[in-house]
């Protein structure tokens, strides 16, 4: 069971909802996906929407609503954005998203750490997105967040986890736990890094623009199933040679 | 073909990698038609029937708009600063800034104390055409008024972009000049804007002036092809950058285009001032795909992608 603050989740697939074709086929690969966590760019959302909006796609009674901050370029704008989803009956968790720059939408680590600290003393639920940056991990989870979510390479990249190492560090280190965001382009990806230990992964754009979306977001939960599960087992590292048959040590036997 | 086809394929994919099966609408909502510029291809040049809306009458047609569903605005005017003064701008702003997520502005240039002010009335974005990037051709198409000034007018972006504006939007006039000089250049100004400003999205339009039966012909039409081959490499060259399509295309071309690359599109159009209350002020140029925007809705839904009227909110600026 996946345990963020005073909650339990049977997945450990979280999705994004951005980039979807259609709310229509939205809702059906969250069906499929069995994700429990699903989040929302605040901006995205409309309460007073002429047509459809994305929250129509999202049934509550199913699944953890997780607003995010997308698009805040500093940590007063992402405070606001929190702040509103909570009015907005959005509830206290918050997935923080600081990424100032429009075009790798790396994440922001210096305005994420001071948001995280005022968010939380305000009875956040926080969850921030960030660059695989083990320290910054610690600090954030000094200052009470709920979980880190590094980066496995930048948003919609499909570049997987060009960051495995320093995630390995992080998940070491972490009393909190460790969810891979962003770049996860194949189920392999996912696997991948639920096979190091990630305690859960999130992933949009890989279903959301494929010719099927649907089916993958099937692909994508038996992958996470499958990485977490040879993880609890426990993976046997890759041995460099094979043993030889006259060791140099044989006659100490 | 099979190079333009192959460009396609690959502009498809990187759009959808940063933008997704999704198409920003938004819509212009003109002040006024009169302009102190004598722009030789503008429908507003010389315009002996001035019309401007007073800030009511202006709220009046945006409503019009927001019960439409469109959550993203772009105020638009012609250079009239005795009529359009900053304390109107700020007034029309701060209004529209009560019920919309996204203004932008698509008219004079300013200077950068101007555009602070209207940033922090509640405007977002900028939108300013340096028409065509050759000086030469310049110089001929605008012959006088404050719009003749060239370098005050490139420089533009950047008073935006140093008052803290989010998204900034460029483009060349098609057809004024030879397409792949414009080309050239847009690419150039875009990834210079995009370095300088990092933290605002660089968006590039694609207008064009037609050859119909209007006084000014342009001299380097740009056809259908070159059209869609400038959006390709563009694109291509620049991956994160939005790419906005308006309704002076046709309905065919438009939908077309939802594929190649284009992230943003306005719908049901009027380019008047007043136009949405069905009032007869002049226009300044005839929109070509006049569809109802449930009709474009439908339009891009069947492309497989999801028409998106809200990808802001109007409490990023301000409390």
């Amino acid at each position: 069971m996946l345990k963020i603050a005073d909650k339990t989740f049977e997945s450990r697939l979280i999705i994004g909802t951005g980039k979807f074709p259609s709310n229509k086929v939205l809702a059906e690969s969250l069906i499929v996906s069995g994700a429990e966590i699903v989040t929302v760019s605040v901006r995205r959302v409309d309460l007073n929407a002429k047509h459809e909006d994305i929250l129509d796609a999202i049934d509550r009674t199913k699944y953890l609503l997780l607003p995010n901050t997308s698009g805040a370029r500093s940590a007063d704008e992402a405070v606001r954005i929190a702040k509103l989803a909570k009015a907005g009956g959005g509830g206290n968790w918050i997935k923080l998203e600081l990424t100032p720059d429009p075009n790798y939408l790396l994440p922001d680590p210096i305005e994420t750490l001071k948001a995280a600290e005022i968010l939380v003393k305000a009875g956040f639920v926080v969850l921030p997105y960030i660059n695989a940056d083990p320290v910054l991990a610690k600090r954030l989870e000094d200052v009470g967040c709920a979980t880190v979510m590094p980066l496995g390479s930048p948003i919609g990249s499909h570049q997987g986890l060009t960051t495995r190492e320093a995630i390995k560090i992080i998940i070491e280190q972490a009393n909190i736990p460790v969810i891979v965001d962003a770049g996860i382009g194949a189920p392999s990806h996912a696997a991948e890094a639920m096979e190091i230990g990630a305690d859960a992964v999130m992933v949009n754009t890989a279903i959301a623009i494929a010719s099927d979306p649907v089916k993958m977001a099937k692909a994508f939960k038996l992958a996470v199933e499958a990485g977490r599960t040879a993880f609890e087992v426990g993976l046997k590292s890759p041995q460099q040679k094979a043993s030889a048959s006259s060791p140099l040590t044989g006659f100490l036997q | 073909m099979i190079e333009l086809e192959s460009m396609a394929q690959k502009a498809r994919e990187l759009t959808l990698k940063h933008f997704g099966r999704t198409i920003l609408l938004y819509v212009p909502l003109y002040l006024n038609n009169e302009c102190d510029n004598q722009c030789v291809y503008c429908g507003f040049t010389n315009n002996k029937q001035a019309t401007m809306l007073s800030v009511k009458q202006v709220l009046a047609e945006a409503e019009l708009l927001y019960q439409k569903g469109f959550r993203h605005i772009l105020l638009v005017a012609g250079e009239k600063r005795e009529k359009i003064t900053i304390d109107y701008l700020k007034e029309v702003v701060s209004r529209l800034h009560e019920k919309f997520e996204s203004i932008s502005l698509e008219i004079f240039p300013l200077s950068e104390e101007e555009y602070r002010i209207l940033f922090e009335a509640g405007v977002d974005g900028l939108t300013i055409y340096q028409e065509t990037y050759n000086r030469e051709l310049y110089k001929k198409y605008h012959p006088s008024g404050p719009k003749s000034d060239y370098d005050y007018r490139l420089a533009t972006p950047e008073r935006a972009g140093r008052a803290g504006f989010y998204r900034i939007n460029i483009g060349a006039l098609l057809g004024l000049a030879p397409w792949q000089e414009e080309l050239q250049a847009l690419a150039k100004h875009a990834a210079y804007l995009k370095k300088k400003f990092w933290r605002s999205q660089i968006s590039i339009s694609f207008p064009r002036l037609k050859n119909s039966n209007a006084k000014f012909q342009p001299p380097y039409p740009v056809s259908d092809r070159e059209l869609v081959e400038m959006i390709l490499r563009l694109r291509v060259l620049l991956p994160t950058v939005g790419l906005v399509m308006s309704t002076r295309e046709s309905a065919s071309l438009r939908d077309n285009l939802i594929q190649l690359g284009i992230t943003q599109m306005s719908a049901e159009s009027k380019t008047s001032p007043g136009g949405y209350s069905n009032c007869q002020a002049k226009e300044q140029f005839s929109v070509a795909d006049s569809r109802s925007v449930e009709e474009v809705m439908a339009a891009i839904s069947q492309k497989g992608y999801e028409p998106v009227f809200k990808d802001w909110d109007r409490a990023f600026i301000g409390g």
